[in-house]
């Protein structure tokens, strides 16, 4: 039966996919990754490798079915010929005159001669043939006989208890070849009973059939034959008609149905189990990179994008998990079942299977011709639509420009350069990836047709029968099939180890140093004494240091300010200062212990950090307040707000504080900065960062955020990053920062009295 | 969707039109290929019949699968044509409305839905049409016609294949009805998953500053295991649908053999051979049958996906343009002036005003700065004059003529906009300073002149000659963006310059001295700047204050640091009393 189509399209361009660095590597390494899951892999593979050997026996009991039922169209010859002789024996000349001596036995008695030359009734003619016959002893002349004579030298009589009229044996005698007309009697007893294959033929059949073989001649057409068959007792149709062996036939039958349910069962089970495993290895990779991303040193985001990381999470876990889902399981059958076509198909005839693999091969030659050529055009679709699409997201996002600046008709003209580009590469690849699938059609029904006629040749000589043309029509789609699956398994093995390998660089990523030693400060008991000693830091790959040679001391209790222009290095101290980043000479020292001996979850828990970047996640205003901190009351997240000055903004949104919070909403920068800020105070701290952390709100909010911040952080060391200088002005220490370098110390009306780098900063901001 | 057909010209449908006869006539060879296939089988069959008879059934057969290659390759082809040129006129057509969106609609679909909506959901419909052409076309024509084959041939067997794909549609719509919602929801729950990751990698310090990572995590594994359970639930679903096929079909040309046997030994010799024959052929077209639904079951598949699409897109191109283009394009009599006759403007679902009676005149050469607390509405009213938002009351006069009067390409080559985020343009430096098209061209000079006086020479001239600026400048910093874009405004020497916000990423002492250049520069023109820092405005010849939309004050800064509070409020925050008072 034609299996091609049976698979639903699947949405995937061919020759989209990319090529891992190392195959063999990364092939290597998915499978070590995959050693939990050996067990199963096996048993899927086993699996999918019996439902394709199932599949391959099939086709060869199909074969055995269809052989049974053309039986059922041929005519039994051996039965024909075997029947056709005895009866015909019976009719031989030699046992049949004697046979017919005794039938009709004669009575020439010397009263019934003297009574036929005495009749009156019969002509002196007739009288003198008698006489004549009576001398010659010619009785084979009897028939020539008028019936009056005969009717006196005939009796009835009894042939082994068959009584024979007289008026039989008459019409006997009287039967020519050519009129051949036996009377029932008689036949009776020429034809005695004949069985074949248990088939009683009672003589009157075997007499008809006599009559009917006489009508063949030589030049007969096979209709006209099975016509007259049509017409014959049925006894004898019994015996010589096509013979079909019903039993055989429905136990073949349920045999296959038996083989399917069991083919089917089989790919079940292995679908079942492949979908367990790829999901839940999938699901544990997706684990080990969320989990990785916390452990990654802030360093390793310094160099690679979000996006990339995201689309190591989504895309190519997927790809992976759809790889092994779909293409693992068909590859393995797919390869049971092209080696196993192969074998059977030379095992049941060599001749036809050269026929077929001859077949396959023009026409994969002639796909591998189009693959090779179709690559550019999916590369460069691929190109075309990423500037298309580049092109459509720089104009959207930056259309008041375009618009101000009369930009259209250049965009326009962009646009539309870039889309007939992408149009005529669609074009192309769109044209040769619908080539391949009546391609492969083609090459399926061109082994079809090489089969059936090789096939056809073969059978007309006799060497094989037609149920093995029936195997092969189905070896040529099961031998096409595997092929293109094994190709595009091939692909997506070659996507899916690329993936990989993306995969695994990230996770074997170098983490951050585990901390051993460790001592721990207790949060509410630490005084709040920070005291940096000759720190460096020189960030990797640059060859200046960011921070050179830093000392200073801190009291608890002191405003700390970080000031200089933007990309000068403000923000690196605070990430020394976190431990977010490891200084390279140096230590840095909170109450009088070193940063190296804590652990960075302690540092983390001794300081209130609020940044420049106004973090929101999708979730309420509350629980984006609250954050990971356990057992806050409501009371406490209102206290906060209010203090910050975002209660009633909050009040005002339609759910309040359970307002769930997206992206692109009415909630303004500045508003949502009030937010982190608010978060940042749930929870008191000794230290308090702030970086930036108002640069989006306007002056006058920010004055009184501070106010309330400075309420709230009174007696706590904070360190304070600003763009404005006037927030800083009562800072107890002012560092200078200029590209990456601390220029200057000090506090503001030092600095100033200086007259250097912070004073020509601050007078700036007057001049005209 | 059908609404979308619309942008089918009539090249196309008559590509279409070829299109359906290619199909026709491949389905036409496809359904000849049996007849045959049991010629052929006939011929073997028959003792005594010619080797000639069967190599030219075979030859026949051949030429049948070749001329439906080519016809499916012919279909392939113009479906192909047609899809690429409509994705094209698609596009073009959502391209040129979005050009044409005010910030109002633009804000309501927001940048990004706009980018999607032209280009992957684009991409659906393109796929479904051609995919549709080929599949949409072909399966009806290949079901009806198979089916008038095998019609009437035999009922036991039709009855067969009939049910066989009740069986298949039942399987496939059970199978669908619960797997397709699902289907949303692990699009849902990858996008959350897609954000929980980037939410914990853009706010990483956040996190790690909080202790946050376990917090994190947890919440990462919640969507982690929904998403994983519910695709398994799917692909365990899907697991059945792939055996329940093989044996539907399988089973079907059991049955037909079967029941084939039966009638074989049943009937008269003379009839065998032709129901054998018929057997064969009859089980290869009731496959066809059934692959034809199943084509229909698939495009029924894709369907509901393109139709969201489709009517993403609709939204788009229904949309209303709300600013129209006016038609006054001669000369003024006024030059560089600007003025708010009781100008309000409010978004049209808002109940409250954003700007609220607001008027004033800037004459030629003044400069006016607008300041005001976040959300008090300046760059709001800032975006009246370029038309990006139409006042709600009221009317903004440029030059003395209302700018909805103008044509919109003369307003806008009156006016040099640099707005709060600068945006720059893939494309060297040069491009992006002499950037769209004003009413003469900007020479070379000029452009090197507008880059010196934007304080942007210093790093322009360390750039490479052919440096190009990436895709939305992402290759320099902001404060280097800004510059070029206040570059860019410069170049155009528009009679009124329009700042929203530009200054805020560079840093005092650029500031002050890009200031100080431009003001030689620009001593003929207006300017209105709206600023957050006070040393920006102090020398404004006119300061508006704003405060909730409203106009709370008007003057030069020491008469509204004497007069209005909110003024002073501000002032006060930034800069010391002396600083202010000596200023």
């Amino acid at each position: 039966m034609p299996k091609e189509n049976t698979r639903m399209p699947r949405d995937r361009r061919p020759g989209a996919g990319e090529k891992p660095k190392d195959f063999k590597k990364s092939m290597e390494r998915l499978f070590k990754e995959l050693s939990d899951f050996k067990r199963l892999i096996l048993i899927a593979c086993i699996l999918a490798a019996l439902g394709s050997i199932l599949s391959i026996v099939a086709p060869n009991r199909l074969s055995n079915l269809t052989d049974e039922i053309s039986k059922g169209l041929v005519v039994n010859t051996e039965n024909i010929t075997s029947i056709t002789k005895e009866i015909t024996d019976k009719v031989k000349e030699d046992n049949l005159k004697d046979k017919i001596v005794k039938i009709l036995d004669v009575n020439i008695d010397e009263d019934v001669i003297k009574d036929i030359y005495t009749s009156n009734e019969i002509n002196e003619e007739d009288k003198n043939l008698f006489k004549e016959i009576l001398e010659s002893h010619n009785f084979s002349s009897l028939n020539e006989l008028p019936d009056s004579i005969l009717s006196k030298i005939l009796n009835t009589s009894y042939y082994d208890n068959i009584k024979i009229t007289k008026e039989d044996k008459i019409t006997l005698l009287k039967s020519s070849e050519k009129d051949l007309n036996i009377p029932e009697s008689v036949q009776r007893i020429i034809f005695d009973d004949l069985t074949v294959d248990g088939i009683k033929i009672s003589s009157k059949d075997q007499y008809e059939y006599l009559i009917n073989l006489s009508s063949f001649s030589k030049d007969s057409k096979p209709e006209e034959i099975y016509k007259k068959i049509d017409e014959m007792p049925k006894s004898i149709q019994n015996v010589i008609k096509p013979k079909m062996n019903l039993n055989k036939i429905v136990g073949i039958c349920i045999f296959l149905i038996i083989l399917y349910l069991f083919s089917g069962l089989f790919s079940f089970l292995q679908a079942i189990i492949m979908a367990n495993l790829s999901n839940g290895f999938a699901n544990g990779l997706r684990k080990r990179i969320s989990n990785k991303i916390n452990k990654l040193p802030l360093k390793y985001f310094d160099k690679h994008l979000s996006g990339d990381i995201l689309s190591r999470v989504t895309n190519d876990v997927d790809m992976i998990a759809q790889t092994m889902n779909q293409s693992l399981s068909s590859l393995v059958s797919s390869l049971t079942l092209f080696l196993g076509t192969l074998i059977m198909m030379m095992i049941t005839n060599w001749i036809m299977a050269l026929t077929a693999v001859g077949a396959s091969l023009i026409g994969f030659f002639l796909m591998s011709l189009i693959l090779k050529n179709s690559q550019k055009y999916f590369k460069q679709r691929q190109t075309e639509l990423g500037n298309l699409n580049g092109h459509i997201e720089e104009i959207y996002s930056g259309l008041n420009v375009v618009k101000a600046y009369n930009g259209n008709e250049d965009a326009d003209r962009k646009f539309d350069e870039y889309n007939l580009k992408v149009c005529e590469s669609n074009k192309k690849s769109q044209f040769i990836s619908g080539l391949m699938q009546p391609i492969m059609m083609f090459i399926g029904n061109l082994g079809y047709v090489c089969v059936c006629i090789v096939g056809a040749l073969l059978t007309l000589n006799g060497n094989i029968t037609f149920g093995v043309i029936v195997a092969f029509m189905i070896y040529v789609r099961l031998f096409t099939q595997p092929l293109s699956q094994i190709a595009q398994g091939l692909t997506s093995l070659q996507s899916a180890g690329a993936a990989s390998e993306r995969v695994f660089e990230f996770l074997d990523e170098k983490e951050m140093i585990s901390e051993e030693n460790t001592k721990a400060l207790d949060k509410d008991k630490v005084k709040g004494d920070i005291s940096f000693n000759h720190v460096s830091f020189t960030y990797d790959g640059n060859d200046k240091p960011t921070i050179n040679d830093f000392s200073a001391d801190i009291k608890a209790g002191q405003k700390i300010a970080i000031v200089g222009p933007t990309g000068a290095g403000k923000t690196t101290m605070v990430n020394l200062l976190m431990k977010f980043y490891e200084i390279n000479s140096g230590d840095i020292l909170i109450d009088g212990i070193s940063t190296k001996n804590l652990t960075r979850e302690n540092i983390h828990s001794l300081f209130t950090m609020v940044l420049q970047d106004t973090w929101l996640f999708d979730g309420t205003v509350k629980e984006n307040v609250i954050f990971n901190r356990e057992g806050v009351s409501d009371d406490i997240v209102h206290k906060v707000c209010e203090e910050v000055g975002v209660d009633h903004f909050i009040k005002t949104l339609p759910k309040g504080y359970d307002t769930v919070l997206k992206d692109n909403d009415s909630v303004s920068a500045g508003q949502r900065q009030l937010l982190t800020i608010a978060r940042g105070m749930i929870e008191s701290s000794p230290f308090l960062i702030l970086d930036e952390a108002t640069s989006n709100v306007d002056t006058r909010t920010e004055e009184l955020t501070v106010k309330a911040m400075d309420k709230i952080s009174k007696g706590k060391t904070s360190f304070i990053i600003a763009h404005r200088l006037s927030t800083i002005k009562n800072a107890d220490l002012i560092l200078v920062m200029d590209s990456g370098n601390i220029v200057e110390q000090g506090t503001h009306d030092e600095l100033m009295e200086k007259n250097g780098f912070y004073a020509n900063l601050y007078n700036s901001q007057f001049q005209k | 969707m059908i609404k979308l057909f619309n942008y089918l010209d009539k090249k196309d449908v008559s590509r279409i039109v070829i299109c359906i006869m290619f199909v026709i006539g491949s389905v036409w060879l496809e359904l000849k290929m049996p007849d045959f296939m049991s010629k052929i089988t006939r011929l073997v069959q028959t003792e005594g019949s010619k080797m000639s008879d069967i190599l030219i059934n075979g030859g026949y057969m051949l030429l049948c699968a070749f001329g439906s290659l080519a016809f499916t390759i012919f279909t392939g082809y113009f479906g192909a044509v047609v899809s690429s040129d409509f994705s094209m006129k698609l596009k073009k057509a959502i391209f040129d409305k979005v050009e044409d969106f005010s910030m109002e609609e633009v804000k309501k679909f927001e940048t990004n839905s706009l980018i999607t909506r032209t280009t992957n959901d684009v991409t659906q419909v393109e796929m479904l049409i051609g995919m549709g052409l080929h599949l949409l076309i072909k399966a009806p024509i290949m079901a009806v016609w198979a089916i008038t084959k095998i019609l009437g041939k035999n009922l036991t067997w039709s009855f067969i294949t009939l049910i066989a794909i009740v069986i298949l549609l039942s399987v496939i719509g059970i199978i669908m009805k619960i797997v397709v919602p699902r289907f949303k929801k692990v699009q849902k729950l990858t996008d959350k998953l897609n954000g929980i990751t980037r939410e914990n990698l853009t706010g990483i310090r956040v996190v790690r500053a909080f202790n946050a990572e376990d917090y994190e995590e947890k919440k990462f594994n919640v969507i982690n295991d929904e998403l994983t359970d519910t695709i398994l639930f799917n692909q365990k679903k899907f697991a059945l649908f792939m055996p329940v096929m093989y044996l539907v079909m399988n089973g079907v040309t059991l049955a037909i053999y079967l029941t084939g046997a039966y009638l074989i030994n049943g009937a008269l010799l003379t009839d065998k051979l032709n129901i054998f024959s018929d057997m064969v052929v009859f089980s290869s077209y009731s496959i066809q049958v059934i692959m034809s639904f199943l084509m229909l079951a698939v495009i029924f598949m894709i369907l509901p996906r393109a139709q969201v699409s489709a009517s993403r897109i609709n939204e788009v191109l229904d949309t209303e343009i709300k600013i129209k283009d006016g038609n006054f394009d001669k000369k003024t009599k006024e030059i560089g002036t600007v003025e708010f006759k009781n100008v309000s403007f409010k978004y049209p679902d808002a109940d409250e005003y954003v700007i609220e009676d607001i008027s004033f005149k800037v004459g030629k050469g003044q400069t006016v700065a607008f300041i005001g607390s976040t959300g008090s509405g300046k760059s709001t009213l800032i975006n009246l004059i370029p038309r990006f938002y139409d006042v709600t009351d009221g009317e903004v006069l440029v030059d003395g003529i209302n700018v909805k009067e103008y044509k919109l390409e003369s307003l806008m080559n009156k006016i040099g906009y640099v707005p709060q985020k600068a945006v720059m343009f893939n494309g060297t430096v040069n491009y992006n300073v002499s950037y769209g098209k004003s009413n003469k061209k900007i020479s070379k000079d000029k452009i090197n002149e507008a880059i010196k006086i934007a304080q942007a020479e210093d790093f322009v001239l360390k750039l490479d000659k052919k440096y190009e600026i990436a895709q939305g400048g992402s290759n320099i910093s902001g404060g280097q963006k800004q510059r070029l874009s206040i570059a860019r405004a410069i170049a155009k020497d528009p009679e009124i310059y329009l700042f929203d916000d530009s200054f805020s990423a560079l840093d005092y002492k650029t500031d002050s001295i890009l200031r100080r250049e431009l003001k030689k520069y620009t001593k003929d023109s207006t300017s209105l700047i709206v600023a957050q820092r006070i040393g920006t405005v102090m020398n404004a010849d006119n300061i508006i204050v704003l405060d909730k939309g409203k106009c709370v004050g008007m003057g030069t800064h020491m008469d509204l640091y004497k007069s209005c509070e909110v003024y002073r409020q501000i002032a006060l925050s930034q800069l010391s009393k002396e600083e202010l008072e000596n200023a």
